[in-house]
């Protein structure tokens, strides 16, 4: 084993490791998006006026949150064919995610509209606007700007943690990358290459939310223009 | 088989991994608590190039996964003729990864502390050194230790990772009984129990404490 870096190697298994990106980019894709739903649910567990579903809610979040995804991707994959219910390995790491960074998006999202004041509920009360045109109207457009950069947050950091889903056999890049070393007995280069890829996609995704998030504030009137 | 048998069969085993789960837990935090501190004050300088060194290593760890850089420490640092043991590669990689994080809560951290006490310690014609040791950073830890609890708990969840370069934790435990057994509701379901019971009833307990202690110690209780 030698420490050169061999360009040919490099260049020649370069167009395999940006296929696999697009696995990866779809991945964190539909992640999110079920992270989003999920979250919601976790929210709306955590919002209805029962005691007993709070606290279970509650529990469950709590217990996703403190646990490794890497053992609940294991666990789906795993135990759920025991019950007789077979899933790809896709289907299984889509859900696992959707279910780990649903619960963080439920905090974000219960921040959000507790960022909300007090007393923008309160003249809704007094004008007499039902709890559905308060949501839509007054409460939900002025939590949203609040939500974004923790959702952001939670994007790249799904996108970040695909990776995981190699170990249950998803062919996304690092997946790839490890076929590719272990096939050449090389991994400087794909290692190298997915750390690359990686850095040059997440640090202009964070770059484009603080950005989003500034405009967000400036239409919103949080901040002027003269601070920036 | 019972669950009881089960655990009276393979429990002891998942208990040795739960001893390497907490070795490398402890062994991380440490490096990442060193390396947030360190990296934290850095990114505060004024000088462009330890700031510029600061920034770009926190962008690179931040910017890419946690597992790329645990593989690229144990499989690609040997072709630099630098082999780190299963273990120390696991350490390493993690409390780097973590000190990025945590060094963006210690910048925030002394950037919070109020103004006042910077111009108090100014007033008091204190050199910058003795300003930052004896003023800004005993007040920093009440501002900081609430994210960098929640990182801490992330830490522990991330430490699961290691069973993947070969590190023997109760991740790696419950996979092996897993391939041996194919029990796999009871092996894997004992894990995440194990996780969640340190988590929930060890780390957040203590970190809650020294978040007290922390109140106290700058007279921050009695509010």
């Amino acid at each position: 084993m030698n420490a050169e870096w061999r360009w040919d190697f490099a260049i020649e298994i370069l167009p395999q490791m940006l296929w696999a990106t697009l696995n990866t980019i779809l991945a964190a894709g539909v992640g999110y998006a079920i992270a989003a739903i999920v979250g919601l649910l976790f929210l709306l567990g955590q919002r209805t006026p029962i005691k007993i579903v709070n606290m279970i809610n509650r529990e469950i979040v709590e217990f996703i949150r403190s646990t490794p995804l890497l053992i609940q991707l294991f666990f789906v994959y795993f135990v759920l064919p025991q019950f007789g219910i077979t899933l790809s390995a896709w289907v299984c790491g889509m859900i696992t995610i959707g279910l780990h960074f649903g619960t963080y998006l439920s905090e974000v999202y219960r921040g959000a509209l507790e960022g909300v004041p007090k007393t923008q509920w309160e003249a809704c009360r007094a004008l007499n606007f039902s709890t559905f045109y308060t949501y839509r109207k007054i409460v939900l457009p002025q939590a949203f700007p609040i939500a974004i950069p923790g959702m952001g947050n939670y994007l790249v950091g799904i996108f970040k943690d695909t990776p995981l889903l190699s170990t249950i056999g998803v062919a996304e890049l690092f997946h790839a990358a490890t076929a590719v070393g272990g096939y050449n007995y090389r991994y400087l280069e794909p290692y190298t290459i997915v750390g690359i890829i990686f850095l040059t996609l997440s640090i202009p995704a964070a770059m484009w939310i603080r950005k989003l998030e500034k405009n967000v504030n400036l239409a919103q009137g949080k901040i002027k223009k003269e601070q920036l | 088989m019972s669950y009881f048998a089960f655990l009276s069969e393979h429990g002891p085993t998942m208990l040795l991994g739960t001893v390497t789960t907490i070795k490398v837990l402890v062994c991380s935090t440490i490096l990442y608590v060193i390396i947030s501190l360190i990296f934290g004050l850095m990114r505060l300088s004024k000088n462009p190039i330890i700031q510029g060194t600061a920034t770009v290593y926190i962008e690179f760890f931040r910017g890419t996964s946690l597992l790329v850089q645990l593989f690229w420490f144990y499989y690609v640092l040997p072709f630099f003729g630098l082999t780190l043991e299963a273990f120390t590669a696991g350490v390493v990689a993690i409390g780097m990864n973590f000190g990025a994080y945590g060094a963006e809560i210690v910048r925030g951290g002394i950037l919070a502390v109020p103004k006042g006490q910077w111009e108090g310690a100014f007033a008091l014609n204190f050199t910058p050194a003795k300003r930052m040791r004896k003023i800004i950073i005993p007040q920093i830890f009440p501002i900081i230790l609430p994210p960098a609890a929640n990182l801490t708990v992330e830490l522990l969840k991330a430490t699961a990772l290691v069973a993947l370069v070969t590190v023997v934790d109760l991740t790696f435990e419950a996979k092996q009984i897993n391939s041996i057994t194919w029990l796999s509701a009871q092996c894997f379901g004992t894990a995440l129990l194990i996780y969640y019971i340190i988590s929930r009833f060890f780390l957040v307990p203590f970190l809650r404490w020294l978040e007290v202690l922390a109140a106290r110690k700058v007279g921050k209780d009695k509010i």
